[in-house]
């Protein structure tokens, strides 16, 4: 992959840092944007901003074919079959949201179990405690192990016919672990559960087909795919959809509204109350192209590639542990060092131009499972490249011997 | 006892890091000073002495002698640490009525203003919070003792 020419089409790479290259490596928490897109975004404020749907005007024409070509873009991107699937969103927390205030308060009763993993997100936990506080359920966790992969014979004996929702994560944020997606929803089925996927990392990474892989509801966020912040997808299959009841009432989500009686519009429009975020929905097509552009397989070669060199080069440095070993994993390393708190290591990383993130990377039980305050995490996307991989090495023996 | 007041005490730091040209040298220096800050015992990192940031952690102690306010705190990142212990310096033994005027410009003069503005990650700012919290307290109680006199 030409890395060279793919770095040139995002502008912020050539920023200096405290006097330094910037190296961004903190690509789990957001990606940094190609040039394309952000001109979508100046392009449609600049020649067709209007409001969609409704208008019968030229503007509002070009922005609603603009906003509903990004959901079929969105359709093709995830494999879904239809595109009333696909609900634009804030992000991910808002499509996890959106399936528990709905799908899941008419769903789930006293009793009833939800399982997800140790390795969610609080946005995956969060929404279901609240669920299962306000119906009497119980919430499930899959156990993980020391590799940092989900163990998953453990997770086919919480399975019982009480299992109403199976919600994990697809890749996860603080390890990089790729979870056997196909066998925990095979399984959740099987037991007549339904399947949440929260696919904030691995939207970016991975192929993602949510028909192959069958899973009920699907959600990402743009910001972590190269688009902009404030638009995610959440995708579900059409006969939930239209057999859930609505989220949020207001304009866009109605068909006729009386004093009496509202009747809902149908999907997907049911679900985006308001006027949606076009400018950003825009642009996260921009984003999706790119990426499908660019090619999948040619991204994940190139950051394999990367994980693989930095886990080496990370691994011969004294003191320094590596928190997640699974076999599978994305470009991603978290590691931890000897007697160092996670924070001063990014304090003077960051004085070096090294942008990584240290933390409980917002899952503090998997942080608790290892037993450790949080990590220090470099993410690495399809414009990073070796040279930056032996700065932060460089970098990292500087800060240890600052620190000890 | 004779101490000096806050802003000479500020003024110092402010010229001891006047002497650094590289960031390495600022670092090292708040790094030295995390590592020689006097230990805080283990019976006073209590949950109620704690202020907890998203990252690392602050303990933080206040006693209240002759008019004047002794603090002790701990943390447990080295840079904090620090920071901590130059706060101390400039604030500790002074009177309630000081430590809530004092400006704490000198954070700013020696560039280090961003390490209060990471307010959710390292609880610094709260702590000098906390810090002003004490002061005004002991001045409650004094107040208070005037008044039944």
């Amino acid at each position: 992959m030409a890395t060279l020419d793919l770095r040139q089409q995002f502008p912020i790479l050539s920023r200096m840092v405290k006097g330094k290259p910037l190296v961004y490596f903190d690509n789990a928490a957001t990606a940094q944007k190609p040039q394309r897109v952000i001109d979508a975004l100046t392009h449609y404020y600049t020649h067709y901003n209007a409001n969609i749907h409704r208008g019968i005007h030229t503007l509002a024409e070009e922005a609603t074919a603009a906003y509903e070509a990004a959901r079929h873009t969105a359709q093709e991107f995830i494999g879904a079959a239809a595109p009333e699937e696909i609900i634009f969103t804030r992000g991910t927390t808002e499509g996890i949201n959106l399936v528990a205030y709905t799908w899941g308060r008419q769903n789930i009763g006293a009793g009833d179990e939800i399982i997800i993993s140790g390795m969610e997100h609080h946005s995956n936990i969060v929404p279901w405690q609240i669920l299962c506080e306000e119906k009497g359920a119980i919430l499930k966790v899959i156990p993980v192990n020391d590799n940092g992969e989900l163990a998953m014979d453990l997770y086919r004996s919480l399975l019982s016919n009480k299992t109403k929702l199976v919600s994990v994560v697809h890749v996860s944020n603080s390890l990089g672990t790729v979870n056997p997606v196909k066998e925990i929803i095979d399984a959740a089925h099987r037991a007549g559960a339904r399947v949440l996927l929260d696919g904030a990392q691995s939207a970016v990474h991975m192929d993602i087909d949510v028909q192959a892989i069958n899973c009920d509801f699907f959600a990402f966020s743009g910001h972590k795919v190269y688009g902009p912040t404030g638009v995610g997808v959440l995708y579900g299959k059409k006969e939930l959809l239209e057999s859930m009841p609505v989220f949020q009432g207001g304009g866009e989500m109605i068909k006729e509204v009386t004093f009496e009686k509202t009747i809902y519009n149908d999907l997907p429009y049911k679900y985006e109350a308001g006027t949606p975020n076009i400018a950003d929905t825009i642009a996260l097509k921009a984003a999706l192209d790119f990426i499908s552009e660019t090619g999948k397989q040619q991204i994940r070669d190139h950051e394999n590639e990367l994980l693989a060199y930095a886990t080496a080069q990370l691994q011969a440095i004294p003191g320094l542990t590596i928190i997640g070993n699974a076999k599978e994993k994305v470009s991603l390393v978290s590691f931890i060092i000897k007697d160092i708190h996670p924070q001063d290591v990014g304090v003077l990383l960051d004085n070096q131009g090294i942008a990584v993130r240290t933390g409980h990377h917002c899952t503090q039980p998997l942080m608790a499972r290892f037993g450790i305050p949080g990590t220090i995490r470099a993410s690495f996307a399809l414009y990073n490249q070796k040279e930056e991989i032996d700065a932060l090495v460089t970098s990292l023996h500087k800060t240890i011997k600052m620190l000890l | 006892m004779d101490i000096k007041p806050i802003k000479d005490i500020e003024k110092d730091i402010i010229e001891d890091f006047g002497l650094f040209d590289s960031w390495e040298d600022k670092y090292e220096y708040i790094i030295d000073m995390g590592k020689k800050l006097a230990v805080l015992e283990d019976e006073h990192k209590l949950d109620e002495n704690k202020i907890k940031g998203c990252q690392s952690t602050v303990w933080l102690v206040a006693s209240y002698e002759d008019g004047r306010i002794f603090f002790k705190a701990d943390s447990d990142a080295v840079i904090v640490k620090g920071l901590i212990s130059m706060l101390i310096r400039v604030l500790s033994g002074h009177t309630p009525a000081e430590i809530i005027e004092a400006r704490l410009d000198f954070i700013g003069e020696i560039g280090m203003m961003t390490h209060l503005a990471q307010t959710r990650s390292n609880g610094l700012l709260s702590m000098i919070k906390q810090m002003k919290n004490y002061a005004i307290a002991f001045q409650a109680i004094d107040n208070q003792q005037i008044d039944h006199k």
